[in-house]
C-alpha cells in the first residue's frame, strides 16, 4: 500500500500535514502526537522581523467552527532559524515553512534567509484576513498575487506554495494567476472573514472586530473550492477547511487535493493528524487501494 | 513535569452550590500530577461547540484519584456540564498551566485573594501552603460558595459587594481592615481586582502571584489566543506576549501589564 505522495518533487510519506498556525512549530503538539508520523509540518507565519499580533481578545468559538485574529504574532526569521528549524529537524518529516510579510521586500527577506535552511518547502501567507499591511492584499487581486509570486520565485531556492484566500468573488483566477507567476504548488482555503458580536455585552467577539473563520463550519466551502480549482490549473493542491478526520480528509483528496493540512480541529482533538493517517490507511484497505494517488481528483 | 493528555474520565458527583455554580468530581488520572492553580480543557459532547473549556483545578483528593472543578454557567458548553451527573463520561485534557509557586509561600505570611469564580482555584492551594494563610474572598452577595472550606487551611475573610457578610466592599478592602501585612500574595479572579492587586503588591513591595483568564482556542500553546503583555521579552514570542496557557495563568504581577 502506498501513501506516498509527491509535490513539486518533494516526497512526503503520507498526505497528512498541519495547516500553518495550528500547530506551531510542532513543539507542543510534539507532546500529543509523533510528529515522524506526519507527512509534512507546516510551521506558523514567519516574518523578516518579530511581530507582536493583535489584541486580545484574539479567539472566538462559532457554530461548529471559531474565529481568530492572531494577528500572525511570530518571533521573526531570525529566531525562527535558529530554535523551530533545529527542532523540526530532530524528525522524520517534510518541512514546510508559511513565510508573511508587510511588502514585498519582507516576503523576499525571508524567503532568501530560509534559501540555505534544510526546509523543504515554502508556503506564502498572502491570504491573512487578519493583518492590515500586506498578507491578504496580495491575495485578493490577480496581479498583484501574479506580481508577488513571481518575485519570490527570484529568491527562492526551494519550491513554493502560494497559500489562497476564499475571500475573492473567483478563487480559479487566482490560482491561475498564481501558476502563471511560477508557483509550484497551491494550499487553499485559508480562514474565510467572519464576525462575531457578543450581544450581551454589545461588543464585538474579537478585539480585531473581524476575524477568520475556520473549522468543520467551512469545510464544504473549501472542498468546494479545492474542486474548482483542481480543474483550473495543472500543479499540485494541498487542501484544508475544517478537517477532522480521515473521511474529511479524503473528501479534499477525492475532489483534487494531493495533500491536506489539518487546522483548527487540532484544538479539539490533538490527535487529530495521526488519526487521520491511521484512518487513511484503513479507508485504503477497506476498499483495496494500492495507491493512494489514485484518489487524487478522483470524483469528476 | 507531567505529560499532557486527552482523555475521557468520569464525573463522580455534581452539586449545584450556588446560583449558576457547580461543583463537580471528576475520577480521571490526571489527579496524580496536578498542581494547585492548574487547569484542565474541558470538551462538551455537542458537537457544535467544539473548543474546550479551561476550568481551574479547585481540589486534588488526598489519594490523588480525582479533579475537582467549580465553575459557573455562562454559556452553553458550561450548561451543558452542568447537567453531568455520577457516571457521565468527560472528555478532559490537562493538566494544563504552571500553577501557583507553592514553595513561595512556605512559612511565610500568605494572603490568598479569591474573586467570584476566581475563588476555585485558592482552595488547593489554601491547603498546599504550610504557612500563616489568610485567604480574602469576595462575592457578590450572601451565596459564599466554598468559603466554610478554606476555613480547613486558612484564617477566613469574607468581602462581599452587597456587604451582606464581612466587609461591604472588596477583597483589598478586607484586608486593610484586618491590618494584616503579607510576605506574599496569591490571587486569582476579575481582572479589576487583579490590577487593583498589582498595585498593592508594588506599594508593599511584595511579589504577588496572580491566575490571568483569556479566550483560548488549543489550550497547550499552539495557537496563540490567549496572549497577555509581559514587562520582559519571554522565550517563546520575543514580542513581550507571554501565552496564559502554557507560560501562565499565573505569573508575578510585577511581570504582566494587565
Amino acid at each position: 500500500m502506498n501513501t506516498k505522495v509527491t509535490i513539486a518533487g518533494v516526497e512526503f510519506k503520507n498526505p497528512v500535514m498541519t495547516a500553518s498556525g495550528t500547530f506551531g512549530s510542532g513543539m507542543e503538539y510534539g507532546e500529543f502526537v509523533d510528529l515522524n508520523r506526519l507527512g509534512a509540518v507546516v510551521t506558523k507565519g514567519v516574518a523578516n522581523v518579530p511581530w507582536p499580533g493583535n489584541p486580545t481578545p484574539r479567539v472566538a468559538e462559532t457554530y461548529g467552527g471559531m474565529l481568530n485574529a492572531i494577528g500572525l504574532q511570530n518571533p521573526g526569521i531570525d529566531v525562527f532559524i535558529e530554535r523551530d528549524i533545529p527542532f523540526l529537524k530532530q524528525y522524520d518529516t517534510k518541512i514546510i515553512v508559511n513565510v508573511c510579510g508587510k511588502s514585498v521586500e519582507d516576503y523576499c527577506e525571508v524567503v532568501e534567509k530560509l534559501g540555505d535552511q534544510p526546509v523543504d518547502m515554502l508556503e506564502i501567507n498572502v491570504s491573512c484576513p487578519n493583518v492590515k499591511e500586506g498578507a491578504i492584499a496580495f491575495g485578493q487581486k490577480a496581479d498583484a498575487l501574479f506580481n508577488i509570486t513571481k518575485e519570490i520565485k527570484k529568491y527562492a531556492k526551494q519550491p513554493v506554495i502560494m497559500k489562497l484566500s476564499p475571500n475573492v468573488t473567483d478563487i480559479t483566477e487566482m490560482a491561475k494567476a498564481a501558476e502563471a507567476a511560477g508557483a509550484d504548488a497551491l494550499s487553499l482555503i485559508n480562514t474565510i472573514t467572519g464576525m462575531k458580536i457578543d450581544v450581551h455585552r454589545r461588543k464585538f467577539a474579537i478585539a480585531n472586530k473581524t476575524g477568520g473563520l475556520s473549522g468543520p463550519a467551512i469545510k464544504p466551502v473549501a472542498v468546494r473550492m479545492v474542486y474548482q480549482v483542481a480543474n483550473a490549473v495543472q500543479i499540485p493542491i494541498i487542501g484544508m477547511g475544517g478537517i477532522a478526520n480521515a473521511e474529511d480528509a479524503l473528501e479534499f483528496i477525492l475532489a483534487g487535493a494531493t495533500a491536506v493540512s489539518i487546522g483548527a480541529m487540532n484544538f479539539v482533538n490533538p490527535y487529530t493528524t495521526v488519526e487521520t493517517v491511521d484512518g487513511i490507511e484503513s479507508y485504503m484497505k477497506r476498499y483495496g487501494i494500492e495507491d493512494i494517488n489514485t484518489l487524487i481528483g478522483a470524483v469528476k | 513535569m507531567a505529560q499532557k493528555k486527552k482523555l475521557t474520565a468520569k464525573v463522580i458527583s455534581q452539586a449545584n452550590i450556588a446560583p449558576d455554580i457547580y461543583d463537580m468530581w471528576i475520577e480521571t488520572e490526571l489527579a496524580l500530577g496536578a498542581k494547585a492553580g492548574q487547569f484542565i480543557c474541558i470538551y462538551t459532547k455537542e458537537r457544535s461547540t467544539l473548543l474546550p473549556r479551561p476550568i481551574s483545578i479547585c481540589e486534588v483528593n488526598a489519594e490523588r484519584t480525582a479533579l475537582r472543578v467549580v465553575y459557573r454557567v455562562v454559556g452553553a458548553g458550561t450548561n451543558e456540564f452542568s447537567s453531568y451527573t455520577a457516571g457521565t463520561s468527560v472528555e478532559i485534557l490537562g493538566t494544563l498551566g504552571n500553577g501557583f509557586p507553592i514553595e513561595a509561600g512556605q512559612d511565610k505570611s500568605v494572603v490568598l485573594f479569591g474573586g467570584g469564580i476566581g475563588i476555585p482555584p485558592m482552595l488547593q492551594t489554601a491547603k498546599e501552603i504550610e504557612g500563616d494563610v489568610h485567604a480574602f474572598l469576595g462575592y457578590r452577595d450572601n451565596q459564599l460558595f466554598l468559603a466554610e472550606e478554606f476555613k480547613q487551611y486558612a484564617t477566613l475573610h469574607i468581602a462581599t459587594e452587597d456587604g451582606s457578610v464581612g466587609t461591604k466592599g472588596n477583597v483589598l478592602d478586607a484586608l486593610k481592615e484586618s491590618g494584616i501585612k503579607p510576605d506574599v500574595i496569591m490571587a486569582c479572579g476579575p481582572m479589576p481586582m487583579l490590577r487593583a492587586i498589582k498595585k498593592c503588591a508594588e506599594e508593599l513591595d511584595i511579589p504577588a502571584y496572580i491566575s490571568l483568564e483569556e479566550h483560548m482556542a488549543c489550550g497547550v500553546g499552539a495557537c496563540l489566543g490567549c496572549v497577555c503583555k509581559t514587562k520582559e521579552k519571554d522565550h517563546h514570542s520575543h514580542v513581550h506576549n507571554a501565552r496564559i496557557c502554557t507560560d501562565g495563568p499565573v505569573f508575578e504581577a510585577k511581570e504582566v501589564e494587565i
